[in-house]
């Protein structure tokens, strides 16, 4: 058993060990994306920060010699395009569900410019966890190594849970994205509140992408984010805008992700791109299951043009 | 034509003569229409010639360069114009369902759906006369598409699933199965570094409009722009589908059949993404592969945002981006700008006219009154 013939188990494991390490960058955009839906807005340009984010960690993480100073970078750079995003939906009778496509293209386009020196160079990656010491299997160690990172978002899910209903700024997020007029009268300023957790969500979301490029697949190149950003604001929707629920939702996710390459690894390559595609037809399917076009989503916002 | 448009104007600020008044009130709106995304275009050159030249290239160079790439010779224009055909269809898909007030935008999936539909019917008919194999291209191209982004519409009528994100995914979706199918029972056994379908055969390819290189797909492009445009603008078919577009419960209330209009325009506007295939498959590849997902589905929603979805200011708006794709080789070889700065120049295009439509009916000179 030692020698690495654990047979099929194989699969559950790299399955289990995909869902870890594939799960972080939906979690990250999903809980991202969960702060900026809840506050009434939709930002579908998610997948343009996740792409401009793993490009900026990667260049600063080369340049600097520090991952860490590439995952703030990418998260600054998130949150700049989440205020870009904010700022041209406050104009009047703009939609942002256009601006969110808009957004999406200009952030991938500027990434594969500004990203076109870095598909060469090797820079510092992000340092893993061995939970699998105890383990001389080396399918179960390469499963169990696990990436700081996603050991923040999962912490990450119930401190928001638990932000948005005692704190004051949760109860304000919420108040905005039920009710603007609400919110108005009380004399909150709608459009800074939704700015902040349009920055904020961008944030989140850049920090995942820092997730792709220097921790796995661990390097930049132009295919590396195929549609996670919108799978993952797709995954908001029937999360029912819990950050709990996200959690759940990304590892499932992730699991999915993970099964075209398991499979791969023993030796099933026919189907390969089909099972690629799981997170995608999942998403689909979960999306049709759960959605009715009889009654609202129990749980969205009501400012929240998707849902109308 | 914003030029002509600025002399009456002047005039009215000046003594605002009656007719001229007049003029603005029956015209301010069209003029709006032009105006506006125009000068959304220019400030998005602007913003692109600062950002190029804050990496050291001069800006004068990168907008010469991209007018002689684009429209400077007439191998600069025909370059263009096969670049504009597909980018006609694709970004139908996206207008025609803005009818509706639907948010389309998986015309890259209908896209891939339908060249994949197209090469299966030629190669299914293999030895049929051409002209037989071409129509049945045709046919499959738009009814593969069609069913591709009708499902996205029934998704929503039906499911209650939000179109926007679904159409998406199923881009996605399409882009694997074009390549499971490449690389697997439709592989064709010769292509050993790019899977690839067999080829459909030379003779069967629908070739150039006479005495040019532009393919017949330009035609393709204007006939299915122009007969949308009559469809939504002169036909009782098209007016309900505005008047659900406008308020979906006055149209329920009227009885028109919501359903069927939603699934319908689905099909049409996908039917045109797939032709947009097909077009690329008879016309350019010659076979299936991965090279078809090369974003003309993407800059066609982009493309029917700049005409404010609508189906005649398609064919210009498109014929300029098509441009701005044609420019990108020449910026790469003479700036040594990298491929992706059409792609930049995109997405600033596409923010400035989101922010532009704000400006709508807030510029006074234009409201007539003086």
């Amino acid at each position: 058993m030692a020698d690495g013939s654990i047979g099929l188990w194989t699969v559950p494991l790299a399955v289990f060990g995909g869902a870890i390490r594939v799960s972080t960058p939906f979690l990250f955009v999903s809980l991202g994306e969960c702060i900026t839906e809840r506050s009434g807005r939709i930002n579908l340009g998610l997948e343009g920060t996740l792409v401009m984010g793993a490009m900026s960690a990667y260049g600063i993480s080369y340049l600097s010699g520090s991952p860490w100073l590439g995952v703030l970078a990418a998260g600054v750079t998130g949150a700049l395009l989440g205020a870009l995003h904010a700022g041209i939906c406050s104009l009047p009778r703009v939609n942002d569900i256009a601006v969110g496509i808009a957004l999406m293209l200009f952030g991938t386009g500027l990434a594969f410019y500004l990203g076109k020196p870095l598909i060469e160079p090797t820079a510092p990656r992000l340092p893993a966890i061995d939970f699998g010491w105890w383990s001389d299997i080396p399918q179960v160690r390469a499963a169990l190594r696990i990436n700081v990172m996603f050991l923040i978002g999962v912490a990450l899910a119930p401190i928001l849970y638990w932000a948005f209903r005692t704190t004051r700024w949760g109860l304000l997020i919420r108040t905005v994205g039920e009710s603007s007029d609400a919110a108005r009268a009380m004399g909150h300023s709608v459009l800074l509140i939704r700015l902040r957790a349009t920055m904020v969500g961008g944030f989140l979301a850049g920090i995942g992408g820092s997730f792709l490029s220097l921790f796995y697949p661990g390097s930049w190149n132009e295919g590396l984010s195929s549609g996670q950003g919108i799978t993952a604001v797709a995954l908001v929707i029937f999360a029912r805008w819990d950050p709990m629920l996200c959690l759940w939702a990304s590892l499932a996710f992730g699991g999915a992700a993970a099964l075209g390459p398991a499979l791969q690894s023993v030796g099933v390559t026919s189907g390969y791109h089909l099972f690629n595609a799981a997170p995608y037809i999942l998403t689909l399917a979960i999306m049709i299951i759960t959605c009715s076009p009889k009654r609202t989503l129990t749980g969205a916002p009501a400012e929240l043009s998707i849902t109308r | 034509m914003t030029t002509e448009a600025a002399d009456p104007l002047g005039a009215v600020g000046a003594v605002a003569p009656a007719a001229d008044a007049g003029f603005l009130q029956r015209h301010g709106a069209s003029i709006e229409y032009i105006l506006i995304p125009g000068a959304a275009l220019v400030g998005a050159l602007a913003v692109f010639g600062i950002f190029v030249a804050l990496f050291g290239k001069n800006p004068l160079d990168l907008y010469f360069y991209m007018y002689q790439g684009a429209f400077g010779t007439w191998f600069s224009w025909q370059n263009t114009l096969t670049r504009a055909a597909p980018l006609i269809l694709t970004a139908l898909c996206t207008a025609l369902p803005a009818q509706l007030g639907m948010v389309i935008i998986g015309g890259e999936g209908a896209l891939l759906i339908g060249a994949l539909s197209a090469t299966s019917a030629a190669l299914a008919l293999q030895g049929a006369p051409p002209l037989v194999m071409q129509i049945a291209m045709v046919c499959a191209g738009v009814i593969g598409g069609g069913l591709w982004i009708m499902l996205s519409g029934a998704l929503r009528q039906y499911r209650g699933v939000n179109e926007t994100i679904s159409s998406l995914l199923l881009v996605y979706i399409a882009l694997a199965i074009l390549n499971h199918l490449v690389e697997g029972v439709m592989r064709d056994p010769a292509s050993l570094n790019k899977p690839s379908t067999r080829e459909i055969g030379a003779a069967n390819m629908i070739g150039s409009i006479p005495g040019t290189d532009v393919h017949w797909g330009l035609v393709f492009g204007l006939v299915a722009a122009i007969a949308a445009y009559i469809l939504i603008y002169h036909t009782v078919f098209g007016f309900a589908a505005r008047v659900a577009g406008g308020n979906i419960r006055a149209a329920k209330i009227v009885g028109l059949g919501v359903n069927k209009l939603i699934l319908t325009i689905c099909f049409l506007a996908g039917g045109a993404a797939g032709l947009a295939g097909m077009v690329e498959v008879a016309a350019v590849q010659g076979r299936t592969n991965a090279n078809l997902a090369a974003g003309y589905g993407f800059t066609g929603i982009l493309v029917a945002f700049l005409a404010r979805q609508n189906p005649l200011a398609i064919i210009p708006v498109a014929i300029l981006l098509g441009g701005i794709s044609a420019s990108g080789g020449l910026l790469q070889r003479r700036l040594g700008l990298p491929d992706a700065s059409v792609l930049v120049l995109q997405g600033i295009i596409f923010v400035f006219v989101l922010a532009s439509d704000a400006l709508y009916g807030r510029i006074s000179f234009l409201k007539g009154k003086s």
